[in-house]
């Protein structure tokens, strides 16, 4: 075992390799590694963030549809109370109209009654006239006794 | 084991590095042996520890660098997923050790665990197969497990020292430095003894973390060679098993050699 200029080539060596790593090895591979760490983190942070969105927009979808529900039931029940009101007010407006018909049809059938009985009347009075004058063998001047065949004639 | 050589040369081979230097009588050359290796003195150089060593770093530096170039902050690839997974163990370990703001200690653990790593890594290529190869090709001795030399552990090792020495200074001021090795543990009437004490403990940082190092690797590659020493049907038995043995071995040390380089660099950034 000889001790030569070995050692100091060695140390050389040993300089040199240790510059190189330190230039060409160390830097950009820790540079990486604290790269990808950083991207690892990042992804963890938007996963937990997503996580959190995602859980809000659930409570928000469960808000909007209790607000929904709501309002549609609000809104069944207004028609529901629209519709009875609707019907309501068609039974009312039927109602009376079916009276203002029955009124006009009992008022024509007054009216037609009243008529009737006009015209029986003069006919009665035409006819009292003509049996008169059979029963009494004369003619009447229906003008001297208008008084007593109007009379008669209001009687019937 | 080559045939024609007795067990001494086999595993005195087998131990030898690929020395290029100046012999005081043949000049600038390879040593022909151990022997030769040594007249060299210092003026010489392990080729085949340098060439290991420095391949195995440029192996680490372009794959490590071709997938921090490509890589995607999305979903990785499989060499993106298991690169990253290392930088995260080391990036832990700094983290968990050091508290202070100092851009070179996680890329230089991270140099440190790798490299070592794959330095000891070599150590379960079966001991026989590359000094085959290089010696058909020549090569008398080609040890292929750079940390089972000492000068390259040594060489990490000290320059980890150079760096404690320099926070040290950084930090607290050449004045605070000398105050910590000479006024602890005992106060200043004790001087000298706490200025041997924690010189001691200052300069076995980085031998200990040295020969902790090489010593492992040395023993385990030592084993694998008695092993390739039996007949080949019987190698099985036992390499199998000491391989197995051996990941969890080349590991440990690739770590603890990080470990304690991040915990020494912090303590030099620690005012006491």
């Amino acid at each position: 075992m000889n001790m030569n200029m070995t050692i100091l080539g060695q140390i050389i060596s040993f300089i040199i390799f240790v510059y190189l790593c330190m230039k060409f090895v160390w830097p950009p591979l820790t540079a990486a590694l604290a790269e990808r760490q950083k991207k690892i983190a990042e992804g963890l942070d938007a996963a937990d963030k997503a996580a959190r969105e995602l859980e809000d927009a659930q409570q928000s979808v469960e808000a909007a549809l209790q607000e929904s529900k709501a309002q549609a039931a609000t809104l069944i029940e207004q028609a529901n109370k629209r519709a009875s009101q609707i019907v309501d007010e068609a039974k009312e407006t039927a109602t009376a109209e079916a009276d203002r018909i029955k009124a006009a049809a009992a008022a024509d059938v007054e009216q037609e009654v009243n008529r009737a009985k006009e015209a029986l009347r003069a006919q009665v009075a035409t006819l009292v006239v003509a049996g008169a004058e059979k029963i009494l063998g004369a003619s009447i001047d229906v003008n001297n006794h208008q008084e007593l065949v109007d009379k008669l004639a209001a009687e019937l | 084991m080559a045939s024609g050589m007795s067990s001494a040369d086999y595993i005195q081979h087998h131990l030898t590095n690929l020395t290029y230097g100046n012999h005081p009588v043949n000049g600038w050359s390879f040593a022909e042996s151990g022997q030769q290796a040594a007249e060299m003195g210092f003026m010489a150089i392990n080729v085949d520890s340098m060439a290991w060593s420095v391949g195995l770093g440029i192996f680490f530096i372009v794959l490590f660098s071709r997938v921090a170039k490509n890589a995607t902050t999305g979903v990785p690839s499989g060499t993106q997923n298991f690169i990253e997974m290392i930088i995260e163990f080391v990036d832990d370990n700094v983290k968990s050790v050091f508290h202070h703001k100092n851009a070179i200690i996680a890329p230089m653990a991270l140099t440190i665990f790798v490299w070592v790593f794959l330095m000891n890594l070599m150590d379960l290529i079966p001991v026989d197969w590359v000094p085959s190869i290089a010696g058909a090709m020549g090569i008398h001795f080609m040890k292929i497990v750079p940390s089972t030399d000492l000068n390259v552990t040594l060489g990490m090792s000290i320059a980890v020292f150079v760096l404690i020495i320099f926070y040290s200074i950084k930090q607290k001021g050449i004045m605070g430095f000398l105050a910590e090795l000479s006024l602890q543990p005992l106060g200043k009437w004790a001087l000298p003894f706490n200025l041997f004490l924690e010189l001691v403990g200052l300069i076995a940082k980085p031998i200990s973390l040295a020969l902790r190092l090489f010593g492992n690797m040395y023993a385990g590659e030592m084993i694998f060679i008695l092993i390739a020493l039996l007949p080949f049907w019987a190698q099985w038995l036992l390499s199998v098993p000491w391989a197995l043995f051996h990941i969890l071995i080349i590991t440990l040390q690739a770590f603890i050699f990080m470990v304690l380089t991040i915990v020494y660099l912090a303590m030099a950034h620690d005012h006491h």
